[in-house]
């Protein structure tokens, strides 16, 4: 089991088996988009999300 | 053999609340349900969404019998003048009303416009949100209500006070917006539906009395809670401005939500990036004894803006309520509250 730190919110999240360099995960917690940029030890970073108008 | 509890003044929004917790409740039964002016009614009269939950009717005050536990549900200024006679109806007791919520007496006074009546019982009480006083609470044979706009402005806070966050010098804003339950089952001339309906109406910028329990609960001084009246039925919203301390950032306010909702079952961080449902929103704990708490930060300005959602029937009055009694009684606190919410709703 791979586990990385958001850089966001600093929870801590599980890779699942499998998981690539270059997939996207989303933080459970904060719900932050995260790209895998490594696996060997893992690591993520935050990936652009797409701005939205919401709420109004 | 099941705990027997009683409410006293049961045709309120409040004791009508309990009520219907009280009955879905696997470890009590309900043995009184008191009313002067509805004594003879069926409950399920006054509150019609017990219909066929039971065959209670209201009883006259005067012919209450000892119970286990007993529920105060008046009208503010009475428990306290008969709270001897009560304590000697029931080992434990759990006020809905603000009669026992502050400590201190003077403070009652500055806020209540009145001497207190029984301030030799202000110590006995332990003010009854959970989340703030679990292990006295526990240990209690009476407690307090809490006020429904205190308990969202004070669950807005607590994690950026617990965590030593906020400068509590600086001035705190709380903005609340406010369901018409809240006045009560009693009408007046501005809660008449045509004139309550479709509102956005600010009736207490300043000085609103359950002030005293954040001031009492949170530390802080310099704090203002401004009411608007909103079109709901049940609901609350606080939205808290404050300054943070130095160098307080995103994660460490992560760090002191994510806690919160960790040691508290019926706190909720909701802070999304997708979906509708982003911030907290009273309408979807309807119902439900939940707390929903979220945030914002402007890191460049220090200025945070902390959320909380409530059903003010419940997590504000009557779900609090029940959940300190779980306490007193050493059961799970989420007994009988498990009722997750509506949606759509």
């Amino acid at each position: 089991m791979k586990t990385v730190i958001c850089p966001e919110c600093e929870a801590q999240i599980t890779l699942e088996a499998g998981a690539e360099v270059g997939e996207i995960v989303v933080c459970p917690d904060c719900g932050v988009d995260l790209e895998v940029t490594a696996l060997d030890p893992a690591a993520v970073q935050l990936a652009p999300m797409e701005q939205e108008d919401w709420g109004e | 053999m099941k705990t027997t509890v009683s409410i006293i003044g049961g045709s309120g929004y409040g004791g009508g609340e309990a009520l219907r917790l009280l009955l879905g409740h696997p470890q009590v039964e309900v043995r009184q349900v008191t009313s002067r002016s509805h004594a003879g009614e069926y409950v399920y009269q006054v509150h019609p969404n017990l219909r066929k939950r039971t065959h209670l009717r209201f009883s006259d005050p005067s012919l209450l019998e000892p119970v286990d536990v007993l529920f105060l549900a008046q009208p503010h200024g009475q428990s306290q003048r008969s709270i001897e006679q009560y304590a000697r109806l029931a080992p434990k007791i759990v006020d809905l009303a603000a009669d026992f919520r502050l400590r201190d007496a003077a403070l009652y006074e500055t806020w209540y416009g009145e001497k207190h009546a029984a301030p030799q019982w202000l110590d006995r009480f332990v003010y009854g949100l959970p989340e703030l006083h679990r292990a006295e609470i526990a240990a209690a044979s009476y407690v307090s209500g809490v006020g429904c706009n205190a308990t969202a402005a004070n669950l807005a806070l607590l994690p950026l006070v617990r965590a030593g966050l906020i400068d509590r010098d600086a001035p705190v804003i709380i903005e609340v917006k406010v369901g018409s339950s809240e006045s009560g089952a009693e009408g007046n001339a501005g809660s008449h539906h045509a004139e309550r309906a479709n509102v956005i109406r600010t009736f207490s910028a300043f000085g609103h009395r359950h002030t005293a329990e954040v001031i009492q609960e949170m530390g802080v001084t310099n704090v203002s809670l401004t009411m608007t009246a909103v079109d709901l039925v049940r609901g609350v919203l606080a939205t808290a401005h404050a300054l943070v301390k130095p160098g307080v950032a995103n994660k460490d306010l992560w760090k002191a939500y994510r806690a919160a909702a960790n040691e508290n079952p019926f706190i909720r961080i909701v802070k999304e990036q997708r979906g509708i449902y982003r911030v907290p929103e009273p309408k979807i704990v309807a119902g439900s004894n939940y707390a929903d708490i979220g945030f914002e930060l402007d890191e460049s300005a220090g200025h945070v803006v902390s959320m909380c959602a409530i059903d003010n029937l419940m997590k504000g009055a009557a779900g609090s309520a029940v959940q300190c009694m779980n306490l007193m009684m050493g059961w799970d606190e989420t007994l009988g509250l498990e009722f997750s919410g509506l949606h759509p709703i």
